[in-house]
């Protein structure tokens, strides 16, 4: 039962055939068995699981339960967890006990569902790969001598490997997309300031945004409706009701407008991401669906104007790691000076490091202008593009990758080749706008294992309903996010 | 822009972090292989092109200068590497 999806599993629950605790004592048992593998959780709160599924499976017979509750999920280990390890992938976080719950954790219990643990990531979300994380690389499920990819990389190792039904992650340039694309899963990153980011650790605060990893767009739709919504504790958080995200998902593709942008056909993507994009655009079109190319003349320009925000945002966000009030602090400090140096030094690892250095550099006196100012500038005209792009299509679709997940080890060493991974996804943080990562085919790797194949479907601003809709009737038509690694 | 390894030492600086000799020259090489992607951004004419800092323009919201939490001194200390009579301790600042 573990394979199944959040609304198989949310009828399963309700028609009374497995009982929300037995439902979760199998993906413990699941987690016992298969996390050294895999090396998905960092944390599984096992006793807390058991304890939120008896009081899931009380609400159902008070006939209280709503779709979540009962329904066993796991959160990226980056979002605060009342009394239970939150490590961030860091070891300046390896001993940190939050004392409060992020708000999509509290969100999350009222909604009834219940926790497993908290999932693997790169060390303060910064990676595309999960192997910056001080606990270790992940396996991805369809091969394990690939990575799974980053940095919710622990999240979609965990849905794909039936770890858990459904996982938060978060996304600052491609980080909950770029792994669904690479483990077969849905991935979703709503318009910024959709999901709360209070008590979700920051990396890059006007970039960050929660989403959930799931089997299909059906259960993001679900999974959203718990998550989304303004908060008080949260001043970025968009200040508008949410609505119900499952309430369009059946509507008609019949006329729906898509781009192609032009630019992503050209240069450097893989022959077999490429068919898979043009065998979806015959489904859309089938479906009632209008093609149309389209340009986005700076896209070029985001991977270069996002290594200079998100590094800048980071190195701000990570100077309140100093070894005083929590974390790690370095033995025996000479003087405040060397407590400082020594607990940073040594709790953040080398790609931590290096964005730091690099953000630190573009906010400095007399570099300032020319690279964080010069960035926003570009990021601008990167809005702008969309923006114009959005008068003439509804929905912009293209690859979520340049290619199928690489294995362990062929790109860490070298940070610019790991960048590079993320040309397709970080333009959409930087402006802001809903998108999906859906399957759409797969590849064989030379040594014969299948490799899925993600495309990205990209919305306007806060039109995150229209993108779940197209992305559902994508999977009521095709079997892609079905498809589930052997073993 | 290619840095040297003393722009490094400087920013390192600037930012808290120990870089050591051994890793200087790597560093150094790795984070110049960095500027030399974002540099592509500078050909680009941006004049008159006003900075987005936030997608959607927001400007911050105020909220009534009201008392909501409540003290958890003792909690929010339990997790501190060391306090004492309720402040955090930290090496000697003052000779």
């Amino acid at each position: 039962m573990s394979d199944r999806t959040v609304a198989e599993l949310s009828r399963s629950l309700a028609q009374g055939e497995i009982s929300s605790v037995e439902l979760t004592r199998d993906y413990l048992d699941r987690i016992a068995q298969h996390n050294t593998l895999y090396n998905a959780y960092i944390t599984v709160t096992e006793d807390l699981a058991l304890a939120q599924a008896a009081q899931a499976d009380a609400v159902r017979a008070k006939g209280e339960a709503g779709p979540l509750t009962g329904i066993p999920i796991a959160h990226k280990d980056i979002f605060c967890m009342q009394d239970v390890l939150t490590t961030c992938g860091s070891k300046m976080l390896a001993n940190f006990i939050a004392p409060y719950n992020a708000t999509v954790v509290e969100k999350l219990n009222a909604a009834g569902a219940v926790t497993l643990g908290k999932t693997n990531m790169d060390e303060f979300a910064m990676g595309s790969s999960n192997e910056n994380s001080f606990f270790g690389a992940v396996r991805n499920p369809w091969d394990t001598e690939r990575v799974p990819g980053g940095s919710s990389g622990g999240s979609a190792t965990a849905v794909a490997a039936d770890l858990c039904a459904i996982a938060t992650g978060t996304d600052t340039g491609g980080s909950i997309r770029q792994p669904a694309a690479f483990c077969g899963l849905t991935g979703f990153k709503p318009s910024y300031g959709r999901i709360s980011r209070w008590g979700m650790i920051a990396y890059a605060s006007s970039l960050d945004q929660a989403g959930p990893i799931s089997k299909s767009a059906e259960d993001a739709a679900l999974m959203m409706n718990a998550m989304a919504g303004p908060d008080h504790r949260d001043s970025t958080s968009v200040d508008m009701p949410a609505p119900d995200f499952t309430a369009n998902l059946n509507d008609s593709l019949q006329g729906l407008r898509i781009g192609v942008v032009r630019q992503h056909l050209a240069e450097g993507l893989d022959a077999n991401v490429e068919s898979a994009l043009q065998d979806a655009l015959k489904v859309f079109e089938g479906l009632g669906a209008t093609i149309k190319e389209i340009d986005l003349p700076n896209s070029h320009l985001s991977v270069s104007a996002y290594y200079v925000i998100a590094p800048a945002e980071a190195s701000a966000n990570l100077s309140r790691y100093d070894g005083v009030r929590f974390g790690y602090r370095c033995e025996n400090p000479v003087n405040l000076e060397d407590m400082y140096k020594r607990s940073r030094s040594e709790g953040f690892g080398n790609e931590v490091k290096r964005r730091i250095l690099v953000g630190t550099y573009a906010l400095s006196a007399g570099y300032y202008d020319a690279y964080y100012i010069k960035a926003q500038q570009i990021r601008r005209l990167i809005k702008q593009d969309y923006i114009d792009a959005f008068k003439e299509v509804d929905v912009i679709i293209g690859p979520t990758t340049p290619n199928t997940a690489f294995k362990i080890g062929e790109k860490n060493d070298d940070p610019v080749t790991m960048y590079l991974e993320d040309i397709y996804t970080v333009s959409i943080n930087l402006a802001g706008l809903p998108a999906i990562s859906i399957p759409a085919g797969s590849s064989k790797s030379a040594d014969g294992k299948s490799l899925p194949i993600g495309i990205q479907l990209v919305g306007s601003d806060f039109a995150e309903a229209k993108v779940l809709n197209i992305a559902h009737q994508f999977q009521q038509h095709t079997d892609w996010h079905q498809q589930r690694p052997e073993g | 822009m290619a840095l040297e390894q003393s722009d490094v030492e400087k920013i390192a600086q600037l930012a808290r972090l120990d870089v050591d000799a051994n890793e200087a020259q790597e560093v150094t090489k790795r984070i110049s292989s960095i500027l030399e992607l974002i540099d592509q951004m500078q050909d680009v004419n941006t004049k008159n092109v006003a900075p987005l800092a936030h997608p959607f323009d927001a400007i911050q919201r105020l909220r009534p200068d009201e008392v909501t939490e409540t003290d958890q001194r003792e909690y929010l200390q339990a997790i501190a590497p060391a306090t004492q009579d309720g402040l955090y301790l930290v090496p000697k600042v003052i000779e």
